[in-house]
């Protein structure tokens, strides 16, 4: 096990990589923490197969330095790493009974028969395929296959982390649960690193400690899952964490107080001169649907029932602009007819210039 | 409802009912006629039932040129295939200039003319004038392959798997091709060693179109006609008289059209048959591996 340093490292696919565009990864200096559960959230194409490719070894960086505690890594190879990865696409080895699959990266690193045999055993216990030890690979459904594939991953005691790339995606939604579950049980039980790479926020909330959101080839927000969601570092983690996301208003704000059109809002925190495009942030949890016409006033367009909670998809309109707002309203709530204001909760408001998050001081 | 009966329907397939009757009938039927008469010229003929099956299935010479065939077909199949492997697997895997240029490299023999094959390494292997021949000669080498039966075999062998291992190779390389990179990765990961890679990911994922290959090597080498005519014509003697130059000297050569069609109908049925075999195997390991 191994504290993973990633030291001004980019990538780009091309030789010869002439803007920014060209870089698959923008420069990134990162600190994996031994024994963290990670999981690297972002849309696809934003660079996180990349990153973990470079950390397992899979590929060069073009730029910067990856180490392992002290040792420095960059151009060391899978195998000298000592690194787990399991990939989107379940890989077993057809000609193999499962026992056999499993079995595979211990017995190429020559470890005794017995400890092989326990440990096989011991893993086909945790993904539930005790039963089909003896039975060919190549004859199983595509989730028995990646749970394989998962098994094969956690075999070895002694790797310095366990990386997954998107490893639940072929797998059906309540199986998921169950292995998600019981990864995290099993980063607990032997704590590992682990990076669990994934574009399903709810995957990547339940699983790590610690939630690394990219974008475009770079980390924009490393938070819990709390903060991500409280305090997005940068509009596209609000928009990309939360269904619906939160709602980014175009505003101006001077000292405590925030305009979003014509409406005045009170902040509880004061801001300095900004700088740039500001915007207001709020989730759609923390705003109230009211009848005092002292909120903003909106008009509803749509409410939808998801169960349990509605979302209300509005709009509020000024001069000739419009911006549409989600409101989530909880079960049991009545939506009547006169609900045509919104209230914002103070303490959630976050206030972006540039898309990025900007901190107020308590008003003196 | 009064059901009509109208069965005019039927004229609709007849011009492919016409198209097939001959193409592939009436030619097929016209060797079975053969195959169960005698004729001693003028059209007379006279019918003699089985006895030119019973009299090729007894011929020395028929056994002769059977296990000279089948001597010839595994051998090109045993240096072919294991030959087309290795090949693909060191060919360039990204595209690119490389892989293209060897693709094209590769492919070059497939399409020369079989009887220009043949021409060449009639010219090549002489050892008067032909680079081959002529260089083996100067080292001092007994090779004259129109009068030694083992530079004969040797010429015919050599010429054909330079021929036709490009097939296996550009079959193998198009199914090592599709297999996607995160099974190498994977490899990578559980430290396979290269052996363990080709025998656990690689061989396995290009079992589909390896039967092919091994199907059509065997089909054509089976048949195999042209090239040998034309660079020993069956000698030196009837060295290297393979089935199908055997049938052509009976049937023109010496105008025994009985035999020779009986001879052709049981050829027939032989390529079918191991056809079919490897057919059937080709399915079945499909089934499996889905």
């Amino acid at each position: 096990m191994a504290k993973i340093t990633l030291s001004n490292l980019a990538h780009s696919y091309s030789k010869t990589p002439a803007s920014p565009s060209d870089f698959a990864l923008k420069t990134i200096d990162h600190v994996w923490e031994d024994g963290s559960a990670y999981a690297l959230l972002g849309p696809s194409g934003c660079g996180k197969s990349t990153l973990l490719n470079i950390i397992s070894g899979l590929l060069a960086p073009s730029q910067g330095q990856v180490l392992f505690d002290d040792n420095d890594v960059t151009h060391a190879s899978t195998s000298e790493r000592n690194i787990a990865q399991v990939f989107q696409f379940p890989v077993v080895y057809d000609t193999m009974t499962v026992r056999q699959n499993l079995a595979f990266p211990l017995k190429n690193r020559k470890l005794g028969a017995d400890y092989i045999d326990a440990r096989v055993t011991a893993v086909a216990n945790m993904i539930g395929m005790q039963d089909f030890l003896n039975d060919k690979a190549s004859g199983l459904t595509a989730d028995a296959k990646q749970k394989i594939s998962l098994g094969r991953g956690i075999v070895r005691e002694d790797v310095n982390a366990i990386l997954f790339d998107e490893p639940l995606t072929v797998i059906d939604p309540q199986m998921k649960w169950e292995l998600r579950t019981q990864l995290k049980a099993l980063h607990q039980q032997l704590g590992h690193t682990m990076i669990y790479v994934t574009h399903d926020q709810t995957e990547a909330l339940t699983f790590a400690d610690k939630v690394v959101v990219m974008s475009e080839g770079e980390v924009v927000q490393v938070g819990t899952p709390t903060e991500l969601f409280e305090r997005p570092a940068h509009t596209f983690v609000g928009f990309f964490i939360g269904s619906p996301g939160m709602n980014v208003l175009p505003a101006t704000v001077v000292g405590n107080k925030a305009m979003i059109g014509n409406h005045q809002i009170q902040l509880n925190l004061s801001y300095d001169q900004l700088p740039g495009t500001i915007e207001m942030g709020i989730r759609p949890e923390y705003i109230k649907l009211s009848n005092e016409p002292s909120g903003l006033a909106i008009t509803i367009h749509r409410i939808e029932d998801v169960g349990h909670h509605k979302i209300v998809r509005a709009s509020h309109s000024f001069d000739d602009q419009s911006i549409e707002i989600n409101v989530i309203v909880k079960e049991g709530v009545e939506i009547s007819d006169d609900m045509k204001y919104l209230v914002f909760e103070r303490e959630k408001i976050n206030i972006y210039a540039d898309k990025w998050l900007q901190n107020g001081e308590e008003p003196r | 409802m009064k059901k009509t009966h109208n069965q005019k329907a039927w004229f609709m397939v007849l011009p492919v009912l016409l198209l097939v009757a001959f193409s592939a009938i009436i030619p097929l039927m016209t060797v079975v006629n053969y195959s169960v008469q005698d004729t001693f010229g003028n059209n007379e003929f006279f019918w003699v039932g089985l006895e030119w099956f019973e009299e090729i299935l007894h011929s020395e010479r028929m056994h002769d040129a059977l296990s000279r065939q089948a001597t010839f077909t595994a051998i090109i199949l045993l240096i072919e295939i294991p030959l087309g492997i290795f090949v693909a697997l060191h060919m360039p895997k990204n595209k690119g200039f490389w892989s293209s240029l060897c693709l094209v490299l590769v492919a070059l023999p497939l399409l020369i003319p079989w009887n220009v094959v043949g021409t060449i390494w009639q010219v090549f292997g002489r050892v008067d004038i032909g680079l081959l021949g002529h260089s083996l000669a100067s080292l001092g080498i007994d090779y004259n392959y129109t009068q030694n039966s083992t530079a004969a075999w040797f010429t015919i062998i050599v010429m054909d798997v330079w021929h036709w291992t490009s097939l296996v190779v550009l079959l193998c390389y198009a199914g090592l091709q599709s297999i996607p990179d995160a099974y190498y990765q994977a490899a990578k990961i559980d430290q396979a060693s290269r052996w363990n890679v080709f025998r656990h990911i690689q061989l396995p994922k290009i079992k589909g179109v390896l039967l092919i290959a091994v199907l059509l090597r065997f089909m054509d080498s089976f048949m195999i006609y042209t090239e040998p005519f034309v660079l020993t014509g069956g000698g030196p003697g009837n060295a290297t008289t393979f089935l199908s130059i055997d049938l052509v000297k009976m049937a023109i050569g010496q105008f025994d059209l009985g035999p020779a069609a009986a001879f052709s109908l049981m050829y027939f049925l032989g390529i079918l048959l191991v056809s079919y075999v490897f057919y059937t195997l080709m399915v079945n390991s499909e089934g499996q591996s889905s």
